[in-house]
């Protein structure tokens, strides 16, 4: 592009390259100092300062907390807790940024590793971020906590060990906690009384006569599941819930956290293949893959559709387009208690860099706490514990989920999102998924993509 | 507007003398001109483009400590086949955004040149560039709707009793690759044409003239006499076009993400998954250097269209 016209002095082009070399090895030294990642504390990070929970007494502080609430109804409650937190202590001041998930994934890591980090995250549980983030020694362990505000009284273990990880990053659901989660949510089967009515189908309960009804509703001309997975992301849930059921939770629960199990198993294969057999029988709608999940839902809405596989986080969207005509079920599976995906909210952590580890301890009890579960209830989200004595009303969407929800966390139902299991898991298994349903790939080929993914990160870890 | 400036008036130019003359050998005083310039090039291109490279010889997740592989991030890549087919299916993406466009452009400005006097060509020319003012994401979303199953192609192709041929374009292993590169010679094309026509008006119009006179057609006029003359617009409009095609990144991100499987991944959207998204910024930074590299080595290669530099 330069203009090379100049003079043609043999000594012109030696000098223009000394300039550039000079350059690269000015970069090259101020690079050379340091390699990438160095500056950052090795080692899962505890607190020097003595454990306080007396969050008047720690004078002013200033919080600086990131958080991925942006959806209506838990953003109400995340600002109605924020207000009542610092009219409790007015000595603490909460500065709220807040990003979608999308968002706050993909800055989270720079922001943690960055000289000033937040007090106060959302971070995702799994290998991907939570691991990596305690591995990086970025979190606070919060263990000098968890006895004196009674976290783990309130929690259910098997939900409190999501938030759990070695110190060393490498042993995920074990160790130290650093995390504690708001909300619970589920991928459970949502079903269109009126679509089933049509076809003569009750509300299934189990996985078996899910798939028994599948047939039946395709031959009344309904389309037996509502699905498109343009945006990747439901493919996770559709093979998710097939995984629970046919493995059983504690086996998938395994295979994700790396605990046992292979994922070329048989039980792995047989949900496979029963995802591809439900596209090739036209039980998914065609050109699924297409489809964006927005669409998917709006479609569901407008009564096209007898099941469709999504997380609790729909349940305002369905309830507004359905009304009563909307029932949501966790489908029990070869152990015969309901066994599905999903988990608890992003966990509330705090960075190994802040200053004020007790403000910062204080604060995430006061959103977790059962005060706080009255809140969510309130403003229509699914606390991850429900406040004691409370009913879920029968009858309703709300009370279906609500029911749903008690049945799985308490009975040790749940399993991890699938993509917690290695950084490149996400990838892998939603290109398969959309492979495996468009007839590219078959489930054993599928299935082996998914064990070397995670035989390559388990052997480097 | 139609009247042509004489004074550009040469057919094949004959090479310019190197201007050898008295000019001083040396001006050191020039690089104090070029060195706002060089800092704002250094700073923002230079410095990061060599932190790359240098992150690209380590193997890191972005936040603990990095351990030196030397060339190891290279050599997966050469052995990864989604890495393989992602630079693949920008190769693909070429014919798409470079070639396509610039084939169809010339043909329409072989029937647009004779059209030069025609009232409200600038109109024309405005519309035919709209795509390009347009913000990508938005162009994509355009597209992504018009794509969808009850989008706009299918209700075409249903309307003229074509049903089987209806598909989710976007979701097909088959058609999604070209739907997103159709969607860059939709872009393409009026940028091409701008130039071909802005160029085509800087031909001296007795060359037409002489043309037609000898009795030479619409084809024979168009390879003796606009071809050769828009040279230099064919290689700036592939230079542009090949390098759009090789960094494509938003127009994928929003209409398919690369899927459906990885039937639309290209380089730059596996760099940006791997550096913030999955932690591996060693392979991504090598991902990013090699596609550089490779852009750097494919204009070079298209420059040659271009004629010798006639001002110097």
């Amino acid at each position: 592009m330069t203009s090379t016209s100049s003079g043609s002095s043999p000594r012109r082009p030696l000098a223009r390259r000394s300039v550039l070399a000079g350059a690269l090895a000015a970069a090259g030294a101020g690079l050379a100092a340091c390699a990438p990642g160095s500056s950052g504390p090795s080692g899962g990070a505890s607190s020097s300062a003595p454990v306080s929970t007396d969050a008047a007494s720690l004078g002013d502080v200033t919080l600086a907390v990131w958080d991925q609430n942006t959806d209506e109804g838990i953003n109400a409650a995340q600002e109605k807790l924020n207000a009542a937190f610092m009219a409790a202590y007015p000595n603490i001041t909460v500065e709220r940024t807040v990003r979608s998930f999308d968002d706050l994934k993909t800055t989270l890591r720079l922001a943690l590793s960055g000289d000033v980090a937040p007090d106060v995250v959302q971070a995702n549980q799994g290998y991907p971020d939570m691991g990596a983030f305690v591995q990086a020694g970025l979190l606070q362990s919060l263990n000098p906590w968890a006895d004196a505000y009674g976290w783990t009284k309130r929690y259910p273990a098997d939900l409190l060990s999501l938030n759990r990880f070695s110190a060393d990053g490498a042993t995920w659901r074990d160790g130290d906690l650093f995390g504690v989660s708001q909300t619970g949510e589920m991928v459970g089967v949502y079903y269109d009384k009126a679509v089933l009515a049509r076809a003569g189908v009750q509300p299934p309960t189990t996985m078996d006569e899910f798939t028994a009804s599948l047939p039946t509703i395709l031959a009344a001309g309904e389309l037996p599941i509502q699905y498109g997975d343009a945006d990747k992301s439901p493919g996770i849930h559709l093979f998710g819930v097939a995984l629970a059921t046919m493995a059983g939770a504690k086996a998938a629960g395994a295979l994700v956290s790396g605990a046992g199990g292979a994922w070329t198993d048989p039980a792995v294969v047989a949900a496979a293949t029963a995802l591809q057999q439900w596209a090739q029988a036209g039980y998914l709608p065609a050109g699924h893959n297409g489809v964006a999940e927005d669409d998917a839902v709006a479609r569901f809405g407008q009564g096209q559709g007898a099941y469709m596989l999504n997380g609790t986080w729909q349940l305002a969207t369905l309830q507004a387009a359905l009304g009563a005509d909307v029932g949501f079920t966790a489908l029990a599976g070869t152990g015969g208690t309901p066994e599905t995906l999903g988990g608890i909210g992003l966990a509330w952590a705090v960075s190994a860099k802040t200053a004020n580890a007790n403000a910062a301890a204080a604060y995430v009890d006061f959103l977790t706490n059962a005060a706080a579960g009255q809140v969510l209830v309130d403003t229509g989200n699914l606390p991850a514990v429900f406040p004691e004595g409370y009913t879920a009303p029968a009858g309703t969407l709300a009370g279906d989920v609500a029911t749903s929800w008690q049945a799985v966390s308490q009975g040790g139902g749940l399993v991890p999102y699938l993509d917690y299991a290695t950084p490149t898991f996400y990838d892998t298994l939603t290109a398969g998924i959309q492979q495996l349903t468009g007839g590219r790939q078959d489930p054993q080929q599928f299935t082996e993509a998914l064990q070397a993914d995670d035989a390559a990160f388990r052997k480097g870890a | 507007m139609a009247t042509v400036t004489p004074a550009r008036a040469h057919g094949p130019r004959p090479r310019a003398p190197r201007p050898r003359g008295p000019r001083p050998r040396r001006q050191w005083k020039a690089y104090l001109y070029l060195a706002p310039a060089l800092a704002v090039l250094g700073t923002f291109l230079l410095y990061p483009f060599a932190q790359s490279i240098w992150i690209s010889l380590f193997d890191w997740n972005g936040l603990s400590l990095a351990t030196w592989t030397g060339l190891g991030n290279y050599r997966d890549m050469a052995g990864d086949p989604v890495v393989r087919a992602a630079f693949g299916h920008a190769l693909v993406l070429i014919a798409f955004f470079a070639v396509l466009p610039v084939v169809l452009a010339l043909l329409l400005t072989a029937v647009m040149g004779r059209a030069v006097r025609m009232r409200g060509l600038g109109f024309f020319r405005a519309v035919l560039f709209l795509p390009q003012v347009v913000a990508s994401v938005v162009v994509a979303t355009s597209w992504l709707a018009l794509y969808a199953p009850d989008g706009l192609v299918n209700q075409l192709l249903r309307l003229v009793g074509l049903e089987v041929a209806t598909r989710a374009w976007l979701g097909d292993f088959g058609t999604a690759l070209p739907a997103v590169g159709l969607v860059g010679s939709w872009v393409g094309i009026g940028l091409c044409l701008v130039l071909f026509l802005s160029g085509v008006a800087q031909i001296d119009r007795e060359l037409y003239e002489a043309a037609r006179l000898e009795g030479a057609g619409l084809f024979r006029e168009f390879f003796a006499v606009t071809l050769p003359g828009l040279r230099g617009q064919i290689a700036v409009a592939l230079t542009l076009t090949v390098v759009a095609a090789l960094k494509t990144f938003d127009l994928v991100y929003v209409t398919t993400s690369g899927g459906p499987g990885t039937s639309t991944t290209v380089p730059a959207l596996l760099a940006y998954d791997r550096a913030f998204r999955t932690g591996q910024v060693g392979s991504a930074c090598a991902i990013g250097v090699t596609l550089a590299v490779l852009i750097l080595l494919v204009t070079l290669l298209v420059s040659r269209v271009q004629p010798a530099e006639e001002d110097a």
